[in-house]
């Protein structure tokens, strides 16, 4: 079956009538099912160029729907309801109320690149995936989600410091997202973890904890790093007819100098 | 690989990349693996100054700057440390500077930012095929050679059943690769083998693993963590089923994510497994009679002590 039949079947689509006759004929019951008619109207016919404007998704034109991604996909033989052929589609087709049934779980995507690594037309399916999950977020369409903050934390420090350390992302992640650092398998890891430890060890991480280990002379890059940042970002927004002015939504130009003030 | 081979010359001196996990959650990575470079006679020498390869997450963020953060490291390798060779042991370290070498050498946009990013930072650019990136997996492999491991080997890991697992940053995309998939001489991407070939020259016992490229959901490890765990059971549960005793592993971000994910599992679904998670150059470094705590053992969170001295390995 065609895949954009698939939503022409869901149960709400679905008409069974305990009792009805049409021109003499019966068509009551379960083996009488019908198909609601629908007509699609909503197209958003800018979608694919959006997302084509966005990092990763620059090579969704190319997609010839052979469903290898999916059917290599790491996430999909965890939840099938996580497709990206059938993403694809939609926003090729600009079907963007379909897409939007799933933005839920689209960020899901681990990056295992085994999508890229199949797919015949080099359309690299995972940067398609990154690039949907930043369309959705920067439409207002999801808030931010728990893989987005890790990543503006990850990158902070890296623009800030040039490196991380992990035990600082680790801890900033949880304080962003409003996770206790007190989860009882963390504490049973640490726990492990201290059994062999040394205490010259335990003291060296507990200083880097504290002072972040840097790269030296940064600083020039780290200039560079910023103004590029927000020029893309203005870019992006302008690209999907947002107001591109950083002050109009946090971004990450915004938390590098957040980021800089707390240090 | 003879050891008079020039490759193998090429490789006895390298540029070290450790990158950032190397010196936080996957220290006995960096400590094991300076300490088997030391006992081979392999001379690592660090890359001065450097900085975060751009990981995942930046990638995520802006896949361009990625590539230049993976670049100024190569470029201070080949401008400043005049070397040819970088090797990275962690496979997110590894795989983004082999992106960023196929970037710069196939796109003109990812050239044009680095070349911005690298004159407002102050450093030369870095040029596509200035310096060669390795894997600490290619490094002993081309530098000494099974031949050569196999007359080093003190204490054999005869008996040690072992799955490797190579995780997804090792292998793919393929075109970020073309060394691979090249021939028997080559790794495969599909079946990777280099990791199973040096350990059973160690004398261990690889079992038949399927799972070798599987993904531990290192991306979302605390992001999402239940899709994590549920990963990490299924080559765990893998890894026992074919007998193994050992995952051995090669990238720091899956090394901890095994370890974490394990306790997880244990709490989250109630799955106890008992396999060592412990890296491949702590036990090629056990191999060569290196002790327990030179290779890092006691900085593993998967505790292999009373186990490495069972197999007479300690």
């Amino acid at each position: 079956m065609p895949i954009h039949e698939k939503s022409l079947i869901r149960p709400e689509n679905l008409a069974v009538h305990e009792q009805l006759e049409i021109e003499g004929v019966d068509v009551s019951g379960h083996w009488s099912t019908f198909i609601e008619s629908r007509v699609v109207s909503d197209y958003n016919e800018a979608l694919e160029e959006e997302i084509a404007a966005l990092p990763g998704g620059e090579y969704i034109h190319r997609c010839w729907q052979c469903g290898s991604c999916t059917n290599a996909c790491t996430v999909n033989a965890l939840n099938p309801d996580f497709n990206p052929r059938y993403w694809i589609y939609l926003i090729r087709t600009g079907m963007e109320s379909e897409l939007l049934r799933d933005k839920d779980i689209i960020w899901q995507c681990v990056s295992c690149h085994k999508c890229t690594h199949v797919c015949p037309r080099d359309v690299v399916p995972e940067g398609v995936m990154k690039a949907t999950a930043h369309w959705l977020e920067l439409k207002g369409h999801t808030p931010k989600s728990p893989s987005m903050v890790f990543d503006e934390v990850f990158s902070e420090q890296v623009f800030e410091t040039g490196k991380i350390e992990d035990g600082r992302v680790v801890m900033q992640f949880f304080k962003r997202t409003g996770q206790a650092l007190r989860q009882p398998w963390l504490e049973e890891m640490v726990r492990r973890m201290l059994r062999h430890l040394p205490l010259g060890l335990m003291t060296r991480m507990g200083l880097a904890a504290l002072v972040a280990p840097k790269t030296r002379g940064w600083g020039a890059a780290r200039g560079a790093i910023g103004e590029y940042v927000a020029e893309q970002q203005a870019r992006h927004r302008a690209a999907l007819g947002l107001n591109p002015n950083p002050g109009a939504n946090p971004d990450l130009h915004r938390l590098v100098q957040a980021a800089r003030e707390e240090l | 690989m003879s050891e008079n081979d020039p490759k193998s010359q090429k490789y006895r001196e390298v540029a070290y990349y450790p990158g950032c996990a190397l010196e936080g959650s996957g220290h006995a990575y960096n400590r094991s693996t300076k300490a088997l470079g030391k006992a081979l006679g392999l001379k690592l020498k660090e890359v001065d100054n450097w900085n975060c390869c751009g990981a995942m997450e930046v990638k995520n963020i802006d896949p361009k700057l990625q590539t230049y953060l993976s670049s100024r490291v190569m470029s201070i390798a080949a401008n400043t440390m005049k070397m040819d060779t970088v090797m990275a042991p962690c496979n997110g370290c590894y795989h983004n500077l082999k992106k960023a070498e196929y970037e710069l050498s196939t796109d003109e946009k990812s050239r044009a930012v680095t070349e911005r990013l690298s004159q407002k930072a102050g450093h030369a650019t870095y040029r596509a095929g200035q310096v060669e990136t390795i894997h600490a997996l290619d490094w002993i492999r081309e530098a000494i050679g099974e031949d050569g491991l196999k007359a080093r080997v003190k204490n054999s890991l005869q008996g040690v059943k072992i799955a490797n697992y190579y995780g997804c940053m090792y292998t793919r995309p393929r075109h970020i690769f073309p060394e691979k998939d090249q021939g028997p001489a080559s790794e495969s991407t599909s079946k990777p083998h280099f990791m199973d070939d040096l350990l059973a020259a160690a004398g261990a016992e690889n079992v038949d693993f399927p799972l070798k490229t599987a993904c531990c959901g290192g991306a979302h490890t605390l992001s999402d963590s239940d899709t994590s765990t549920k990963l990490v059971a299924n080559i765990l549960q893998a890894a026992e089923a074919a007998g193994a005793e050992v995952i051995a592993t090669e990238c720091p971000t899956c090394h901890s994510g095994l370890e974490m994910h394990q306790i997880r599992a244990e709490r989250t679904l109630g799955l106890k497994t008992s396999v060592k998670i412990i890296y491949f150059t702590q036990l090629l470094g056990l191999a060569l009679g290196l002790s327990p705590r030179k290779v890092g053992l006691h900085e593993n969170v998967s505790d292999s002590f009373a186990y490495v001295k069972e197999k007479g390995l300690a």
